[in-house]
């Protein structure tokens, strides 16, 4: 490999990839010819660097330069000052990292300072498409210390020993789970990845096959070895074109170096990774229904026991983790388990990575340390809500979880805490709500999800939350009588009792957590007949603010349906009646003298 | 296929040429290792940064390499980084004045004024 004097990274996640970050790699490759730099200047294409607000990121060393929201247009700028002059150029570097006389590291900015990247340690730093980069940064050190220097038993103690829970959503421990695959005896086991990732708003996996593919290829390889199987699949929802050609990529480079096949690295051990595609369904991340899917049948889930442990993939004994869980694996053998485990609160060890959306100005991937309380993930690292609006809730667990409100802000974020605000760590989507976001339309959204994605092999599940989604679109339409709240709860606590698999068991759970922190909001619905955060379109009537009107008619003009009357320079009045709630003349008036409530 | 040692040696030669992107807190050592540098000896000037590093315990401290700063005529070139402040240019450097870059500059903060490319064009 050739030494350059400058590295040029450009993310390529998906993130920044469309807001046209290929477009800027081919810029600056052009601009490095014409300035006939192309021996000492190397750009490289790398995965998600996290503040995907303000994608595209470019990021200049030796020098560390951050430059964010880059237009293709600026290329030429940094190249002519930046390339050749060696001047940062100030105006386009992320604005925080910029004091008046200095130019702060990136570890010292907001959003990165309390961040630890474990999982996502690669991603942004090295070409996830060259092998030899991740192998640069101790790839593949690991799995040979394991091959040659441990036994099966050791490697599975390492695991237990970190204290490392599943990332995948129920957060079970990942030692045991190996211990309990180790134990099954046959000659035939399966090593599973999960990069389903369904729940809305998450990309905390996909960042990670993205940046970093072949930490999860390594991590797969050792609990290959750990349990005795030798083959794994990584099951990857086929909406991810990126990381499922990186993936391709990675096994092939892995495979020319004898990193997967037969006799790895010089030992007996064989082992070998295929990718299989998901057509998108979220019922297919349980673990049952992926397997059956794998299998080439309907991804449905089937009662358990019998455990996939004892009996998986073709029967056969089977682990299945989280992309998130492997890809924690490699540190914990090159650190140490107590490194590990140093990290953390009492029960949650290590790190956890969350995809911030939503109402939040840092909309994102970051990676802190358990514990972190959810205030410092959302104005420390988050940087709060936008327009100075008020923070109202974050919902964890996508669909099977459920919201933290402001008066839980201090919660330190791990597994039991979630769990015991009626929330739950779930993979790691983190959405961010604000004041004008009404709990019970939140709830009727996620609920419409479950049902969409609801399998309809049992019961509760393919019925139930059927019923509780007309029972919250009558409420937010203001049809929703006094009895709602209580058939409400009795569905919730029905379909979780009794519904097959993780999806009906857990679909309750939007409902229950927003009636138990905005009930008020529920009953205002449905004694009053109003949405106080001004969503539901139903329950709300336009006004004019008399005192606001200059009476210049443009609200009347532009209304559709002629519902608003009046004459210029006098007071305009909208027609409630044949108001059909569009919204034109708020958005059009210029003083804003036009309320909804 | 690749044997453990072959694979260690793919890490060693891919390291030298990433290194620099390690993005830790602490201070940055590039040293130039281009066709120029290693001619004018900055072999044993990265090996003396290398090992006082190691002898004083340096936490937190990278010394990198890098290509051709573009000044062939002042090599070895040593740069620092350290957070916050503005790069400083070593020219010439030698293992002697290696030496006192790492025990003046990067432990006690102290830039020596003399070595810089600042006091190279006067
Ligand atoms: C409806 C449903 C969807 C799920 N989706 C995912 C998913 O997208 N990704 C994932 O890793 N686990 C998902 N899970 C959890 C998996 O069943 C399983 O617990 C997990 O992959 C195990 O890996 P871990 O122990 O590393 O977390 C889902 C579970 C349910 C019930």
């Amino acid at each position: 490999m050739e030494m350059y004097r400058s590295h040029v990274m450009i993310c390529r996640g998906t993130g920044c990839t469309s807001a046209n970050s290929e477009q800027i790699a081919k810029n600056f490759e052009e601009e490095i010819k014409k300035h006939g730099l192309e021996k000492e200047v190397v750009v490289e294409r790398t995965g998600c660097f996290g503040l995907c607000a303000l994608g595209p990121i470019v990021i200049i060393y030796p020098e560390a330069s951050f430059y964010s929201l880059v237009k293709p247009e600026d290329v030429e700028e940094i190249v002519k000052e930046h390339l050749v002059k060696g001047r940062v150029v100030k105006r386009l570097l992320y604005a925080e990292s910029v004091e008046e006389d200095r130019i702060k590291s990136i570890n010292e900015v907001d959003f990165y300072k309390k961040q630890v990247r474990v999982a996502l340690r690669n991603c942004g730093i090295i070409n996830p498409e060259n092998i030899d980069e991740y192998i640069a940064f101790d790839g593949y050190k690991a799995l040979a210390k394991v091959l040659t220097e441990m036994t099966p038993v050791q490697v599975i103690d390492t695991v237990k020993k970190s204290g490392l829970r599943g990332r995948g959503g129920a957060g079970f421990p990942t030692g045991m789970k190996w211990e309990f695959a180790s134990k099954s005896h046959n000659e035939q086991k399966y090593v599973l990845c999960n990069a389903d990732e369904g729940d809305p708003g998450a990309f905390m996996d996909r960042s990670v096959l993205e940046g970093d593919p072949h930490s999860v290829i390594e991590a797969m390889t050792i609990a290959g070895y750990a349990i005795g199987a030798n083959q794994g699949y990584i099951y990857v929802r086929a909406e991810y074109p990126i990381a499922v050609k990186r993936l391709a990529i990675a096994i092939s480079q892995a495979r020319e170096y004898g990193l997967l096949g037969k006799g790895i690295m010089g030992t007996n051990f064989n082992f070998d990774l295929e990718v299989r595609l998901g057509a998108g369904a979220f019922v297919c991340g349980e673990e049952t229904a992926l397997i059956a899917s794998i299998e080439g049948q309907r991804g449905m889930p089937r009662p358990r026991p019998p455990f996939p442990a004892v009996k998986g993939l073709f029967g056969k004994p089977t682990i299945l983790n989280n992309v998130e869980t492997y890809a924690n694996i490699c540190p914990i053998f090159l650190n140490g388990p107590e490194w590990f485990a140093s990290m953390g609160t009492e029960k949650s060890k290590g790190t956890k990575v969350f995809a911030l959306g939503g109402k939040i100005n840092n909309t994102g991937l970051v990676e802190i340390p358990m514990g972190t309380t959810m205030r410092e993930v959302i104005y420390e690292i988050g940087g709060g809500c936008p327009n100075g609006k008020k923070y109202k809730a974050a919902q964890t667990g996508g669909p099977s979880g459920g919201c933290i409100p402001a008066s839980h802000l201090d919660v330190a974020i791990d597994y039991e805490n979630l769990i015991a605000l009626g929330s739950m760590m779930g993979s790691g989507g983190l959405i961010v709500m604000d004041e004008d976001n009404c709990m019970v339309d939140i709830a009727r959204y996620f609920l419409d999800f479950t049902v969409d994605e609801s399998c309809g092999k049992c019961t509760p599940c393919r019925e139930g939350t059927k019923r509780m989604l007309e029972i919250l679109e009558r409420i937010t339409e203001g049809k929703g009588e006094e009895s709602d709240i209580e058939k409400l709860e009795t569905l919730a606590k029905n379909i979780k009792n009794s519904a097959l698999c993780g999806l009906g068991q857990t679909a309750p759970n939007p409902i229950l957590s927003t009636l138990k922190y905005f009930r008020d909001e529920y009953e205002a619905h449905i004694r009053d007949k109003k949405c106080p955060a001004g969503v539901c379109q139903a329950l709300l009537s336009y006004t004019v603010i008399d005192e606001k009107c200059k009476g210049c008619g443009i609200c009347a003009k532009q209304c559709p349906v002629s519902c608003i009357s009046g004459q210029p320079k006098t007071v305009y009045k909208i027609n409630s009646d044949k108001c059909i709630k569009c919204g034109v003349c708020m958005t059009k008036c210029p003083f804003k003298a036009i309320e909804k409530k | 296929m690749k044997s453990i040692q072959e694979l260690e040696e793919i890490r060693r030669r891919t390291l030298e040429t990433i290194n620099v992107r390690k993005d830790r807190s602490g201070t940055r050592v590039v040293v130039g290792m281009a066709t120029c540098g290693i001619a004018a000896g900055a072999r044993p000037v990265l090996l003396t940064i290398m090992d006082e590093v190691k002898k004083n315990s340096l936490a937190d401290v990278i010394v990198a390499q890098t290509g051709c700063i573009g000044m062939c005529r002042l090599e070895p070139i040593v740069e620092v980084y350290r957070p916050g402040e503005e790069k400083v240019t070593y020219v010439k450097v030698n293992e002697g004045k290696a030496i006192r870059i790492v025990n003046e500059h990067i432990r006690q903060g102290k830039v020596v004024e003399e070595y810089t490319i600042g006091a190279e064009d006067k």
